[in-house]
């Protein structure tokens, strides 16, 4: 073997370990997001959530909160039969999970949590960010088709047809952000944010971030924009017919979504991995005053707690309501919020990036 | 040659494309103010879309935007020519296209159709139709014939209620983007044997390379193809005859009439301006088609017993002539076809617009024998059908004679003997058929003794139009030097 | 750069087949799919050429938006096939010879005059590292191409208005909510306030 291609492979395999190594912290991020969740919607509902998992009994009397709950969940999932409908088609009914996750696995390699933590540092980060996250739909829809049930059926169509509606607002709002920061590379589109909370893009394009974040839910069919599941109304929407392991790769993609949602928000409208003290007087380069993976983790953890805080505060919407709002009062504001954006970076009244 | 973005904002690119840009304009506003009007004044649309017409050909042939010496003045990084050519074309697209206003409001008023709809698509197709015939760049080309393309296939199928109509633009759509695929995939080759878009640059590089290069040779092959698709010429002429019967009468009226003009500037811009080096390869295959094209159209019209159905086989005959014309490749060959053309355009606008006025109580005129005893209904429409079928057959004194004697006399300069005397014999062929509607007419009973009734505007209109058929027949000379001064 | 070629060659084989299997298939549905699997290759294959811009469009544009409602359309329809292909196997013959025959064509032409193949032209360069994509076709397209990118959404808006005149039906007797008036709503304009006597005696 020559030594370019020994370079080549090592290169190769480095690069899988690097997804591995995200794959790992993702899915245990999904696994105690799903606790979290639980607890935090208890917490508003006033009652205790899971308090009974601890870890094997291994500390006797102790069950930490609960804290053991969500591995108890994996493990029963995992080991629950695969129930396959007779009449489903058996190929895409078992390509239809892997189809919603792969995507929503895909999209971190450009997602940068630092200046130098993020696995491909891409030109186009922004584009294939929003690629990615338009291709899970296919899974929704695959599984709606493929389980042969008229409940999975309805909630994939009702689903797709959103998901499709709503990601015309976000992609707006992202124009503005890339006509501001003048860059598709996510690391740039953050580095020109710098100089501290007011600098950030969510204030001069606050409609923006606002659309975005609404969307973001409205994509991940979380409540309030839930009709894809709609458990009164269709049982459990395109994955009525899932069970065991399928189910939890379903429910993997969607939790795997909100995060993603969570670090887009963060990265496109709250300077990423930015301090919000930056450039402040006396805090200069301590650790509040410097950029880091702590500052991008506080503010994802905060998003991603305005998931849960919005789906035990709001009932659902009704799916006309839904469309409405997505095509008559999304799309039109944000059309005339990237005109106001660009007047903006024309007229320098913010900071154009590089 | 990567142009600075200075130079596309620069004011003169916008004088130059000023009559598209007022095309434009005014389909918007059409757009809006159908918006506020109320069912009943819907004639403020149609005033909106003459005027829109009158004003770009008083735009249009303003002129003085040559400079000393030039014949060609180029915007936006030569993508778009302005020539003699192009406005004479532009000037008869709006001219025909009020014509078909005038006749179109009638049937649609009829037809319970009347939707402003009508208006901003074919003032689109319009502007489709003089993006294409001003492009110097087979982008340019590409998405001129798009935008009239597109507007066309929504128009066919502007009757929803009509099954017949969904059919037909199921067909023209399906059809259509296949001619546009293919045209495409010719651009593609071209580019990759020549390295460019543009018509100039293709040009230089296709008259270095000749006949030697392969590449250049396949992708000629595929736009003769798809220009073939788009005049409708044997063997890519089946869309014609379905399209133009489903359709309705009004849509039928300006997918005949107008177009053709743009398809004619689009053979040329490609075909001359920037394959000119390759012609004697595309000679030999226009012949081909010119001759299918005159022999079908004229046997096949002969079968028909339906009107649309007629037309649309002696339209297919007819844009066998326009190709015979530009065969030769030199400046009296294609202005013959360019008077060719455009006098086309106006005889297929009366023959429609005299299907349209005998139309009535929501059924079209679309057979044959509803043209029986017309002289006995009304001696003067009758007249007018007679002249315009006349000059159609190409009778001598009427304006269609002139047309085809000169493309005729262009083939015959050009050495091509058998296909002049293939294209006299079928035009005497096709003669027989014309020459039946003028026998129902004068000498059959009619059908029905109803009075003919029409407004006032479509009554002048489809008169001048007949008398321009002898017009300017006797008077041939004029436009005939125009369009022969067009190429030079 | 072996691995670039293994790359090619790959989703060059996965793009034929593909292809192959989107007019080969029964079922509609796995049709559109392999449509989409077509597309990706694509996007993989323009990724090689260093077009990212391109290829994350194709992605976003036809896989992600295009291919999803054409699904959506076919799922719905349950499209019954055995009527289209009735006339298959009639036409067939006749299909067959005309196939063989521009094949035969085609390959004569290549044969004789050669000239065709990836040797006829000489290797593209590759770009530098600081090559952008998409900022070199945002430059074309608001210089050179100018005008064109212009038509190009005039086109887009005559599809918008084709679609309208398409399939806009105004139905009256639909009853729909308008959030507007809800909103604006008064007390006054829902209550009616009734004066009455609290107690009266009822008639025998």
């Amino acid at each position: 073997m020559s030594p370019e291609l020994i370079a080549q492979l090592q290169f190769v395999l480095w690069t899988v370990l690097k997804i591995a190594g995200i794959m790992v912290v993702l899915i245990l991020g999904v696994a105690y997001y799903t606790y979290a969740e639980r607890k935090v919607i208890g917490f508003m509902q006033v009652r205790k959530g899971p308090n009974r998992v601890g870890f094997f009994g291994l500390f006797g009397k102790f069950h930490f909160w609960g804290l053991g709950q969500p591995l108890a969940d994996v493990f029963k999932l995992l080991l629950k039969e695969i129930i396959i409908p007779q009449n489903a088609n058996r190929f895409l009914f078992l390509l239809a999970p892997i189809l919603s996750v792969a995507p929503a696995f895909a999209a971190w390699a450009v997602i940068p949590a630092d200046d130098w933590l993020v696995l491909a540092d891409i030109n186009a980060g922004l584009l294939y960010v929003l690629a990615m996250t338009s291709l899970g739909v296919y899974g929704l829809i695959v599984a709606g088709w493929a389980s042969n049930s008229k409940y999975a059926f309805l909630g994939a169509l009702r689903s797709t047809a959103q998901m499709v509606s709503y990601e015309i607002a976000m992609g707006f709002s992202l124009i503005g952000v890339l006509l501001l920061a003048g860059s598709l590379n996510l690391t740039e589109i953050v580095l020109a944010q710098s100089g501290g909370l007011f600098d950030w893009y969510w204030l001069p394009l606050l409609p923006l971030c606002m659309i975005y974040i609404i969307s973001g839910v409205a994509e991940t069919n979380r409540a309030p924009f839930d009709v894809a599941e709609g458990e009164s109304e269709i049982v459990a929407g395109f994955h009525v017919e899932y069970a065991g392991a399928s189910f939890a790769v379903f429910f993997l993609a969607e939790y795997a979504n909100m995060i993603l949602i969570s670090a887009l928000t963060t990265i496109f409208f709250f300077g990423g991995w930015l301090s919000p003290f930056q450039n402040a007087p006396l805090l200069g380069d301590t650790i509040l005053g410097a950029g880091g993976v702590h500052w991008f983790l506080i503010k994802l953890v905060f998003f991603m707690f305005t998931f849960l805080w919005l789906r035990a505060t709001f009932p659902r919407y009704r799916y006309d309501q839904i469309m409405r709002l997505g095509w008559k009062v999304f799309v039109p504001i944000t059309i005339a919020w990237v005109m106001v954006a660009s007047c903006m970076a024309v007229f320098g009244i913010v900071d154009r990036g590089v | 040659m990567n142009g600075s973005l200075l130079d596309s904002v620069n004011i003169g690119n916008w004088m130059l494309i000023a009559p598209e840009l007022w095309v434009l304009t005014m389909t918007c506003v059409i757009l809006f103010v159908d918006l506020y009007i109320k069912e009943e004044r819907r004639g403020i649309i149609h005033l909106l879309g003459m005027i829109t017409l009158i004003f770009a050909a008083i735009i249009t042939l303003r002129g003085g935007y040559l400079e000393e010496g030039a014949t060609q003045a180029f915007a936006f990084n030569d993508t778009f020519v302005r020539d003699r050519m192009g406005d004479v074309l532009k000037a008869f697209s709006y001219l025909v296209l009020a014509g078909v206003y005038t006749y179109a409001k009638f049937y649609m008023r009829q037809f319970s159709l009347f939707r402003s709809d009508f208006y901003t698509l074919s003032l689109e197709a319009l502007l489709g139709i003089m993006l294409l015939i001003s492009a110097n760049n087979l982008v340019m080309v590409y998405l001129g014939l798009e935008l009239l393309a597109l507007a066309s296939y929504a128009l066919v199928a502007f009757d929803r209620g009509s099954q017949r109509a969904s059919e037909a633009a199921m067909k023209y759509f399906v059809l259509g983007s296949m001619a546009s695929g293919i045209l495409l995939y010719g651009m593609s080759m071209i580019y990759g044997a020549t390295g460019s878009l543009d018509l100039a640059e293709i040009s230089t590089a296709a008259a270095a390379a000749g006949s030697g290069d392969i590449i250049l040779l396949f992708g000629m092959v595929f736009l003769v193809v798809g220009i073939a698709f788009k005049l409708g010429v044997v063997p890519f002429h089946m869309w014609i005859p379905d399209v133009y019967h489903g359709a309705p009468a009004a849509v039928t009226l300006f997918i005949a009439a107008v177009p053709k003009m743009a398809a004619f500037a689009m053979a040329y811009r490609l075909l001359q301006s920037g394959l000119g080096g390759l012609h004697v390869d595309w000679m030999q295959m226009l012949a081909v088609l010119a001759v299918l094209s005159i022999m079908a159209g004229n046997l096949a019209a002969i079968a028909q017993t339906n009107i649309k159905r007629m037309l649309a086989y002696s339209t297919i005959s007819h844009m066998g002539f326009v190709l015979l014309g530009m065969l030769p490749g030199t400046a009296t060959g294609f202005g013959a076809a360019m008077y060719y053309v455009i006098v086309y355009s106006l005889m297929s606008a009366a023959a429609f617009g005299m299907v349209i006025l005998l139309s009535h109580h929501g059924v079209e005129a679309e057979k044959l024998d509803d043209f029986k005893g017309l002289n006995r209904r009304n001696p003067w429409y009758a007249a007018i059908m007679a002249m315009v079928m006349f000059s159609m057959a190409g009778v001598p004194i009427f304006v269609g004679f002139f047309a085809k004697w000169l493309v005729i006399k262009a083939a015959l300069d050009a050495g091509l003997m058998w296909l002049a005397l293939l294209a006299v014999i079928f035009s005497v062929v096709g003669a027989f058929y014309y020459l039946r509607v003028v026998k129902l007419m004068y000498f059959d009973e009619p059908l029905a003794e109803s009075s003919i009734e029409a407004p006032v505007d479509f009554r002048a209109a489809i008169s001048i139009n007949g008398i321009l058929m002898i017009g300017l027949g006797i008077f041939s000379s004029a436009l005939i030097s125009v369009c022969m001064s067009s190429f030079t | 750069m072996p691995i670039i070629e293994i790359t090619f060659y790959l989703f060059a084989a996965v793009l034929v087949g593909a292809a192959v299997m989107v007019i080969s298939v029964r079922n509609p549905v796995y049709a559109a799919l392999f449509l989409v699997l077509t597309f990706f290759s694509a996007a993989a294959l323009w990724l090689l050429l260093e077009v990212e811009f391109l290829a994350i469009v194709l992605v976003l544009v036809y896989v992600g938006a295009v291919m999803v409602l054409f699904l959506f359309v076919v799922m719905m329809l349950d499209i019954n096939l055995a009527p289209l292909k009735e006339g298959f196997i009639r036409y067939l013959p006749a299909a067959i010879t005309v196939a063989v025959v521009m094949a035969v064509e085609l390959m004569m032409v290549l044969w004789v005059r050669g000239k065709f193949g990836s040797e006829a032209f000489e290797s593209p360069v590759p770009h530098p590292p600081d090559y952008n994509n998409t900022k070199e076709v945002g430059e074309w397209l608001y210089t050179q191409y100018m005008l064109p990118f212009e038509v190009a959404g005039i086109i887009l808006l005559v599809a918008i208005i084709a679609a309208v005149a398409l399939t806009l039906r105004r139905r009256p007797e639909a009853k729909r909510q308008d959030p507007a008036r809800q909103v604006q709503v008064k007390r006054d304009d829902r209550i009616r306030m009734v004066k009455m006597k609290s107690e009266t005696k009822v008639e025998e």
